[in-house]
């Protein structure tokens, strides 16, 4: 398949079963709810190191959030439901309770509840203040800036992590212009967050190493520099690539988004330097869910 | 299917005990047996049939008909369904409901929505003393759902109350939540003397300033975030209380009763 030049690969990316939670940050404007969301979504790029995947799903206006304020809709994505819960909770207690004029509500509903307010209420050391409004627990606790308020708990959910696709490009800046376009439109799409650094991964990995001790290293295959020292994967003229990586909270939610963000890559096309499509097909090993690219984009 | 009326037939001599025609009970009745169901009347036992007549049959839809002030326990431990009093209401309205809906036009006497679960209350005019309280010697009063109130309210309102919310429109009088546990009061006219009497929990919702006792400590000007969310759970309501206009979230908060833990707090509009 041939899509304005651009090459899509017959293959496959491969997604492994996760748990997800969403939840709602408000401050008094959009920046400090931005901060607040961007603190709480750090340090969360892969699940290999950093226990959990997370990042800012989107803006939220004064009309979709719980208490009329400025918000930001976060997601967590985590391999189970503990680890989530452990994520979730120190995250929120370390970058949102702290985070000036913020407040912290459950994003999304779920008969599987998990604490976001609960634990972290003990901090108000005995004047904290539970409202249960509308059959929802909130917690008020007293802070130096005023109060701060968060929902007891918000759902969690079973989702799917891992989805990608690799842009083959010509050079690193066409490829990061092509990735960098791509997100764009793929930030549009509800339910999914491509958790890497601006939603974008220069190291790719496959899994295993030759060390004993690490589970992934670099994607050998798809490194520029080792076209002649690896059985490569990469054509003479590719110089660079990039993967966007993303999870959402179902496969038709991952799929649509890997269709927007290919399509945005394709719609440069080869004029502006970009040879292929591939995904991360790692044989089978990683996952149970397959996006087949050229159906994706058919 | 049209609302299971009852018509009151003529004022009782005595307090009656309407306690069987509560919606779960009447659900698998024929019509006939609904109305040789015996209510006591002071040390008289009646039958339906003797104090009202009786139409339509859907037990999940009371109408209660030309209803007085002595009729009492209407709606007691209500599992579902709604009643609808045309009239005023006995004591004991709604007594330890747990879920349902029951209005009421008039007014309802003493311990309305008394150790209420859930479910919601409104009455159309006044209510008496201890609504949504405790029976006396209990620790815990209502526990959960909503009661509105369009009217004033006596003495106690709340009294060990637990959870829930009371919202009244008119005028309250004194005690108003003595010795409450938690939940919330909001009252949009004046508060009588010792308010918050040793309450330990709970947040008394004021529009005027009250006289407050000297156990409840200043805490200053507050924007507090969760009013706008308190507010707009009021919205679907037949009532004052829905109006965004009426609506803050700039309070003066006091801190008390000192002379219990001092956990509950008055919040009064700025």
């Amino acid at each position: 398949m041939i899509i304005n030049g651009v090459t899509i690969d017959a293959t496959f990316a491969e997604a492994f079963p996760m748990k997800a939670t969403r939840a709602i940050i408000t401050a008094q404007n959009e920046k400090w709810a931005m901060i607040s969301a961007q603190a709480m979504t750090g340090f969360a790029t892969s699940v290999i190191a950093c226990g959990c995947e997370a990042g800012i799903e989107r803006t939220l206006s004064t009309d979709e959030t719980p208490d009329g304020r400025p918000g930001v809709a976060i997601m967590i994505f985590a391999m189970g439901g503990k680890g989530l819960a452990k994520q979730l909770e120190t995250r929120a207690g370390q970058c949102v309770l702290t985070s000036p004029t913020s407040a912290l509500f459950a994003g999304i509903d779920s008969d599987i509840k998990i604490p976001l307010g609960k634990n972290l209420r003990y901090f108000g050391d005995g004047f904290q203040v539970a409202k249960v409004i509308s059959g929802k627990r909130y917690w008020r606790i007293p802070v130096m800036d005023g109060e701060f308020l968060t929902e007891a708990t918000t759902g969690q959910v079973s989702a799917v992590g891992g989805g990608n696709f690799l842009v083959l490009a010509e050079s690193q800046p066409q490829a990061l212009a092509a990735c960098e376009a791509a997100i764009e439109e793929m930030r549009k799409i509800p339910n999914v967050i491509m958790p890497f650094p601006g939603g974008v991964v220069r190291s790719g990995s496959k899994v295993g190493s030759k060390y004993k001790s690490l589970n992934a290293s670099t994607n050998d295959a798809f490194c520029p520099t080792l076209k002649g020292a690896t059985k490569t994967d990469l054509s003479p003229e590719i110089e660079s690539v990039m993967e966007i990586v993303i999870d959402g909270l179902t496969k038709e939610d991952i799929a649509k988004a890997m269709r927007v963000g290919i399509q945005a890559v394709c719609d440069l096309g080869a004029a502006n330097g970009i040879k292929r499509i591939s995904a991360g097909n790692y044989g089978g090993k990683l996952g149970p869910f397959h996006f087949h690219l050229q159906e994706i984009m058919a | 299917m049209s609302a299971l009326t009852f018509t009151l037939k003529h004022r009782p001599d005595q307090r009656v005990d309407m306690s069987p025609l509560v919606c779960h009970q009447l659900k698998e009745l024929a019509l006939a047996d609904i109305a040789a169901l015996i209510l006591q009347s002071g040390k008289r036992k009646l039958r339906v049939d003797e104090l009202f007549t009786i139409d339509g049959s859907d037990t999940q839809n009371i109408v209660i008909k030309n209803s007085v002030d002595n009729l009492d326990f209407i709606g007691k431990e209500l599992e579902g369904g709604s009643i609808t009093i045309e009239g005023n209401a006995g004591a004991y309205l709604g007594f330890g409901m747990k879920a349902g809906k029951i209005k009421v036009s008039g007014n309802a006497e003493l311990y309305a929505a008394c150790e209420m679960k859930k479910g919601y209350l409104e009455i159309g005019g006044n209510a008496g003393d201890f609504l949504g309280a405790a029976l006396p010697g209990n620790k815990m009063g209502m526990k959960g759902g909503t009661i509105l109130v369009k009217g004033n309210v006596g003495e106690r309102a709340g009294d060990h109350m637990r959870r829930g919310n009371i919202l009244i429109e008119g005028n309250v009088g004194d005690y108003c939540g003595s010795r409450m546990t938690a939940g919330t009061i909001a009252v949009m006219g004046q508060t009588g003397r010792y308010l918050g009497y040793a309450m330990r929990r709970g947040t008394l919702l004021l529009w005027n300033q009250p006289q407050l006792s000297a156990s409840f400590n200043d805490c200053g000007a507050h924007t507090l975030a969760f009013l706008p969310i308190l507010f707009a759970s009021f919205k679907s309501l037949n009532s004052k209380f829905s109006d965004a206009s009426i609506a803050f979230n700039r309070v003066r908060r006091y801190a008390g009763d000192m002379s219990e833990i001092g956990r509950g707090e008055v919040l009064v509009r700025l």
